[in-house]
């Protein structure tokens, strides 16, 4: 099938504000009579939410935490990009708009990522009138700081907690419309199935986590803002509960998983330290504003001290490979290059994996104190996990699994394939093509949530009659029998070995075979390892406890299951693709210079995958993508 | 960095089935910890042991494990978090702990926050006094231009001090009274400080102090241990300028 995504067409500047105005409004009446599920309160879910709400939509929402305040939208630290131009440095909305589509490698729409840039600057605006405390210059003006990719000077930022602000502050927002009755919320809720009647989506069943008990929800549209699946990996920069599971279970209902190959390996995250590690932790990319990226020239080198090794011997390869990016090179290519280095033994530190990111002249030439204003927090915690001072001594990182740019295909009002279901967030596919650059993914969450979905949701609603079907229709009385048995199969196998090994060897598995570096040999063989270690799972896992009370093995269990069949779909994209995009490497797709392939005439579309059983292969539907306003060029940094 | 010998340590940690049962201490031996092992890494291979011995593992909140998301909450040898400063249990490692140590942990205790299970307890008490008025009643859109009313960098940077909360709770389980004033502060203060959160300051105010008493949370005397405990340093100033905007409100 070849799928459209429904963009506007005519000139690009005027798209947005030419389809707002195209879009069929829902009379302010009539909203109170609409009913909307939100499950996950992240940046994209807690700003869909709470703008819904106020719209006077009746919204349920769901997160799995025991607050919405807790969404890993909270861990970002460096900041979110607006095309202000406060600092007169030549942004513009085109601008973000072009560096967004060159820094996806050209896989992204145009339309979507247009709108993106247009909104980023009134999100600012409604983030500083929630109260959220935007660092400031000594004039009272917001402040900006670069990010990778970009040669203009756009990021806001708070300190390096501007995920946590900017959180707060929809946090704060949705607070006020539970208060006010239009937001009933539902803390410790896991969705486990969509409910589809029809080939409409129609609700959820959820699991209540302190009870264990299932529960039905109907609604007259249902809406995924549950983030990211980069678990996949096992260690990654998310949290420990960050699943696909309501990605998976929608999938598994018919909508089509696009680009799942797009994953993003973030460039600073400290090193993993031993076996037991359970998560890696990132270090924001802010610090390569100030920070320079080294390794030893000389294998030789790779023990020594790094105070011993003269500056003559180091290898500041970033600087060296891309002169007008040096440091701030985009994600992709730093993580690669930093791989490169580890894999030709240059690596320092445990098992030489690790590269230096030096902050000697930084200190030098603003001092330790100004270093500290900048990044105090990101140091502080630096030394916590390795017991190393950064001001002294060169922090050392390694690239680990961080974002995914693939998600559920949506179209250009974020609506998937199956009517009714839409996605909001990292968990749509939709504006960073095959690779995202830093501080755009928090603009993203904010932009779906608060200046996109108010609008584009009433265009669906107005075609459907409210409140048509109830949890009484027997689609959600089968969805819950579904889950009810999952569950107990899981509980009943009492096998060897525990859900976390699982988790390990599947993120073996995925990080070398699918990882940074892909190849059809490597992906070829993941595609039967995984199927290999699902199936031991279905025998051999150990769940302990019952389905009838709190039980963090079973829930753990469940995304793992998840996880070992979404890793096929995984790798089977990442074979299917064969050229180098963003964050996806194909070893057999580079150019002389090691750079990435990207193959245009092939492979130019968005692959959005149709579940078909786990005994059977995806099928593919294929969206094409035009770049009318950026035109395809080579991707170059340098 | 450190070298990796490793420690075996004794666990006495609080087990409880559910909000009704009256739960008791269980003794529990954690092998084979490095000094890089988090806390929270060492309960996981504590549970992995369990699990293999077919017993029911500890649960305990966490998400996030760096330090942020606030889910993380035990009580160690007594103190919110284990007592190192600026540190959430997450953030904890082992290298502060020697071999053949005991450890007691346990979850956070005060009256608004019943127990659910072993060491989660139920924090809703902390939303309820966000949802009373920790907000500005901005809509979305139809707001002025970010730039539009400077805000001085002092302020910015005290209002940043106050916002840095993390909402965990381990001030209320550090506080003799089990008061909330420091997380209550805290909000009060950000949003008091800046010139967007001023018109509605001491409606807010009001509001809040009303939520978090009828939650069953105490009251402040001057004890200070939730500046103590707080993983985040938030200061106690904090709740002097509550209750500074607490008697304007009342003269408003
Ligand atoms: C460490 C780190 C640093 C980052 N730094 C930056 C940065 O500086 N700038 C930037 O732009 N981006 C950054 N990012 C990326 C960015 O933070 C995320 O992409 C973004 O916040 C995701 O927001 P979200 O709302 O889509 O999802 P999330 O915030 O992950 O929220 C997901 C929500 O879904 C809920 N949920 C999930 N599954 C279920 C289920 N089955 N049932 C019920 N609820 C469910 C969760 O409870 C949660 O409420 C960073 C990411 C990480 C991990
Ligand atoms: S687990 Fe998030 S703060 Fe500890």
């Amino acid at each position: 099938m070849i799928l459209d995504g429904k963009c506007p067409t005519g000139p690009i500047e005027k798209s947005w504000d030419k389809h707002r105005f195209d879009l069929k409004l829902v009379n302010p009446s009539n909203k109170r009579k609409y009913n909307i599920i939100m499950v996950g309160t992240g940046l994209a879910g807690a700003a869909a939410a709470a703008s819904l709400g106020e719209l006077g939509y009746n919204v349920q929402a769901f997160c799995y935490q025991d607050s919405p305040r807790r969404a890993h939208s909270i861990a970002a630290q460096g900041g979110i990009n607006a095309a202000k131009n406060y600092p007169s440095d030549g942004d513009s909305i085109m601008r973000l708009m072009y560096d967004t589509v060159k820094g996806g490698d050209f896989r992204a729409r145009e339309a979507d990522v247009w709108r993106l840039s247009q909104v980023s600057n009134n999100i600012i605006d409604q983030c500083v009138a929630q109260g959220v405390p935007f660092a400031r210059d000594y004039a009272g003006y917001l402040d900006n700081r670069s990010f990778g990719g970009a040669q203009v000077s756009r990021t806001f930022y708070s300190r390096g907690l501007t995920g946590q602000q900017l959180l707060l502050g929809a946090y704060s927002a949705l607070s006020r419309q539970i208060k006010a009755g239009t937001v009933q919320m539902y803390n410790r809720r896991e969705m486990l199935d969509l409910v589809v009647v029809d080939g409409v989506a129609r609700g959820i069943t959820v699991r209540n986590l302190i009870t264990g008990e299932l529960e039905s929800y109907a609604a007259d549209a249902v809406c995924l803002a549950t983030g990211g699946y980069v678990n996949v990996f096992y260690l990654s920069t998310n949290a420990k509960g960050c699943s696909v599971t309501a990605n998976w279970a929608a999938a598994k209902k018919g909508a089509f998983f696009a680009n799942p190959c797009y994953t993003q390996i973030h460039p600073t995250c400290i090193p993993q330290a031993g076996e037991y590690q359970s998560k890696l932790t990132l270090m924001s990319e802010s610090l390569r504003n100030d920070g320079r990226i080294w390794v030893p020239k000389k294998k030789e080198d790779v023990g020594k001290l790094p105070s011993q090794i003269p500056d003559a011997d180091r290898d500041y390869y970033l600087e060296r490979k891309y002169p007008s990016f040096g440091n701030l090179a985009p994600r992709d290519i730093s993580s690669r290059s930093a791989k490169e280095a580890c894999d030709a033994g240059l690596g320092v530190g445990p098992g030489g994996r690790g590269v230096y990111l030096d902050f000697e002249d930084s200190i030098k030439r603003l001092s330790e104190d100004t270093i500290r204003e900048r990044y105090g927090n990101l140091f502080e915690m630096y030394e916590k996990i390795t017991d190393e001072n950064g001001y002294k001594r060169p922090m050392r990182i390694y690239p680990a699994p961080h974002y995914a740019m693939g998600g559920l295909w949506v179209d250009y009002n974020l609506m998937s394939n199956v009517p009714g279901l839409f996605v909001l967030g990292e968990a749509n596919f939709s504006v960073h093509g095959a690779n995202r650059l830093g501080a755009s993914a928090l603009m993203q969450g904010l932009s779906d949530g608060y200046f996109v979905i108010p609008y584009t949701i009433g265009g669906y609603l107005v075609t459907v009659k409210p409140g048509e079907v109830k949890v009484d229709n027997t689609e959600f009385k089968k969805s819950v029998e579904d889950v009810k048995g999952k569950t107990n199969k899981l509980l009943n196998i009492n096998g060897k070995k525990t859900v976390t090994e699982f988790h390990r060897e599947l993120g073996k598995i995925t990080w070398n075979d699918v990882g940074m570096a892909r190849s059809k040999e490597s992906l070829t063989d993941a595609i039967k390892k995984i199927p290999a270690l699902r199936d031991e799972f279905w025998q051999n896992v150990k769940v302990t406890g019952s389905g009838a009370d709190l039980n963090q093995q079973l829930e753990n269990a469940g995304r793992v299951a998840d996880f070992l069949e979404f890793g096929e779909l995984l790798a089977r994209d990442a074979l299917h693709r064969e050229e180098s995009c963003g964050g996806h490497f194909r070893v057999e797709h580079q150019l002389a210079d090691g750079e990435a392939k990207r193959n245009d005439a092939d492979f130019s579309y968005v692959g959005a995958w149709e579940f078909k059983g786990n005994d059977k292969e995806p099928e593919l539907h294929k969206e094409p993508l035009k770049f009318e306003t950026i035109h395809l060029a080579v991707r170059s940094y340098k | 960095m450190s070298d990796h010998k490793t420690m075996t340590l004794t666990l006495i940690v609080w087990r409880q089935k559910s909000a009704t049962d009256p739960g008791k201490f269980e003794t529990y031996t954690a092998k084979n910890i490095t000094s890089h092992h988090s806390f929270l890494e060492m309960l996981d291979c504590v549970n992995e042991d369990l699990i293999n011995a077919d017993k029911e593992p500890i649960v305990f909140d966490h998400d996030c494990r760096e330090g942020i998301c606030g889910m993380c909450s035990q009580v160690i040898n007594g103190k919110p978090h284990g007592g190192q400063e600026r540190t959430t249990v997450c953030q904890l490692h082992m290298r502060k702990f020697k071999d053949g140590d005991t450890i007691y942990i346990e979850p956070w205790r005060a009256r608004a926050f019943p127990i659910v299970k072993d060491l989660i307890v139920d924090r809703a008490a902390l939303d309820t006094i966000i949802q009373a008025g920790g907000y500005t009643s901005c809509h979305t859109g139809g707001v002025p231009d970010g730039n539009a009313v400077m805000i001085p960098k002092p302020i910015a940077e005290e209002a940043t001090d106050a916002a840095e909360c993390i909402g965990c709770g381990a001030c209320v389980a550090g506080c003799p009274n089990g008061a909330a004033m420091l997380f209550t502060g805290a909000k009060v203060s950000q949003l008091a400080l800046l010139p967007q959160g001023r018109p509605e300051a001491a409606a807010r105010v009001l509001k809040m102090t009303a939520a978090a008493s009828e939650c069953g949370f105490g009251n402040c005397s001057n004890h200070y241990e939730c500046g103590a405990v707080c993983p985040k340093g938030v200061d106690v100033k904090f709740i002097a300028r509550m209750n500074r905007e607490f008697i304007k409100a009342q003269f408003a």
